[in-house]
């Protein structure tokens, strides 16, 4: 008689867990929207891809249409070489456009897919030629500052020659600065 | 002069020592009662309404201060979070903040804690008084092997029950905190789920989190056996091993899930 209420509450007790676990895998996990369909695999060469990582969602337009694969280096171009897996519902032409981009300002990285106009398209196993690499925060500041930097030189070559404007020269805000 | 500071020294040495060989004759002798028990633990399989009584005993009994304290904490995470994400305007992330918290640490963490202080107690002073009063001697005499029938129903009870309560825990907390920040603070309620379940992955937050609760099940519900055992059999003697296995088993909990989460996250 003890032993069925028991038997009970156990039973009880085990669906709630059951239940909980489930709730976290489809409620909270992201078991649903994470299962794509059949894949075909399509890989990309990029000089640098930043920060990506495998899993990183392919965008296209803003819709997630596959998944990083798998991401290698190749030693003899010394190129980042993509995997990249695309939902088989979707087929891109073959002058596809794949970028690298960054969601938001400082956010993960994912790969962007820009279809082109081709008539053929992409088959599993295929390169992807047109690719842009990651912007590099780091790079871009080097890039600015190496650009100000010439240009200031250039005023300086522009003051040697003509005296009388390099007192206007040194009055801009730029020819003060340490770069 | 000199004597006496050298005897003092050498008596202070001496009990260091002491005290270190008793802690490692419990380690050892403990390995060994989690051996037998596994090794035993057929017959809490084969007969399995006395591992299902004590999963009523630690499982369901602690049911009630783990939906509670689940739900509290998920509430006050959702507060908490709400306070600092609202400066960086992300007040969104609110449902990935309380989320992950939850199933990757509070979850696991503070279940064990509690089946710790609510059924390791438990287990500890019901162990420790069967000794006490000779039944497990009584066994032995009835050639009933103690350790199978008392100690692997508890074990696998335990194992068992950990992982259920965790999940449970991780879940009432995600609700406690969804009641907070969508209801009462007014967060977007698509936000709250939908980046929640872009950033909380089902292998390496979810399964990682039941793998844990599973090993401090296995750490908690030895600890509360091993000290109910080896309790001396007097009043005090129960009452210092209760003590014990609460101290113990927090150490070694929050000690485990260091070492566990930093093989989790390089691997």
């Amino acid at each position: 008689m003890e032993r069925t209420k028991i038997d009970l509450w156990v039973g009880i007790f085990v669906a709630l867990g059951a239940a909980a676990l489930l709730g976290l895998a489809m409620k909270v996990g992201n078991l649903t929207s994470n299962t794509i369909g059949e894949t075909y695999h399509v890989s990309a060469a990029f000089e640098n891809i930043g920060g990506l990582k495998p899993n990183a969602p392919v965008k296209s337009a803003g819709v997630v249409v596959g998944r990083v694969a798998e991401i290698g280096f190749d030693p003899k171009t010394y190129e980042a070489i993509v995997t990249i897996k695309i939902d088989k519902r979707y087929e891109f032409p073959k002058d596809t456009f794949a970028n690298i981009y960054t969601a938001g300002l400082l956010g993960e990285q994912y790969v962007g897919l820009e279809a082109g106009g081709e008539d053929d398209v992409l088959k599993s196993g295929d390169k992807i030629t047109q690719t842009q690499d990651a912007i590099v925060l780091e790079k871009m500041i080097s890039q600015f500052l190496y650009s100000k930097a010439s240009e200031t030189e250039a005023d300086k070559g522009a003051e040697a020659t003509s005296p009388a404007a390099s007192k206007e020269g040194k009055s801009t805000e730029l020819g003060d600065a340490p770069f | 002069m000199i004597n006496l500071i050298i005897n003092k020294i050498s008596r202070l040495l001496s009990g260091i020592g002491h005290r270190m060989i008793a802690r490692i004759w419990r380690l050892g002798a403990g390995a060994r009662l989690f051996m037998l028990a596994i090794i035993y633990s057929g017959e809490s399989f084969k007969r399995f309404h006395l591992t299902l009584r004590e999963i009523y005993f630690t499982g369901v009994m602690s049911l009630l201060i783990i939906i509670v304290s689940a739900f509290f904490v998920g509430m006050v995470l959702a507060l908490q979070g709400y306070n600092t994400l609202q400066k960086y305007g992300s007040s969104e992330a609110i449902g990935v903040l309380v989320a992950l918290a939850l199933v990757r640490e509070l979850g696991p963490v503070v279940t064990a804690l509690l089946f710790a202080g609510r059924a390791g107690t438990a287990i500890t002073a019901e162990i420790g008084l069967m000794k006490t009063t000779e039944q497990l001697s009584a066994m032995e005499m009835m050639a009933v092997n103690p350790i199978a029938r008392v100690v692997a129903p508890r074990f696998w009870a335990g194992v068992i029950s950990m992982p259920i309560l965790a999940s449970l825990f991780s879940m009432v907390g995600v609700l406690g905190g969804y009641l907070v920040a969508v209801p009462l603070i007014g967060v977007d309620e698509g936000a709250f789920w939908s980046q929640m379940q872009a950033n909380v992955d089902v292998r390496a937050d979810i399964i990682n989190g039941v793998i844990k609760s599973v090993v401090f099940g296995v750490a908690c519900t030895m600890i509360a056996l091993f000290e109910g055992f080896d309790a001396p059999p007097t009043a005090e003697g129960v009452s210092h091993a209760t003590t014990r296995t609460v101290v113990i088993s927090s150490l070694t909990v929050l000690g485990l899930d260091f070492v566990l989460t930093s093989f989790m996250l390089v691997v």
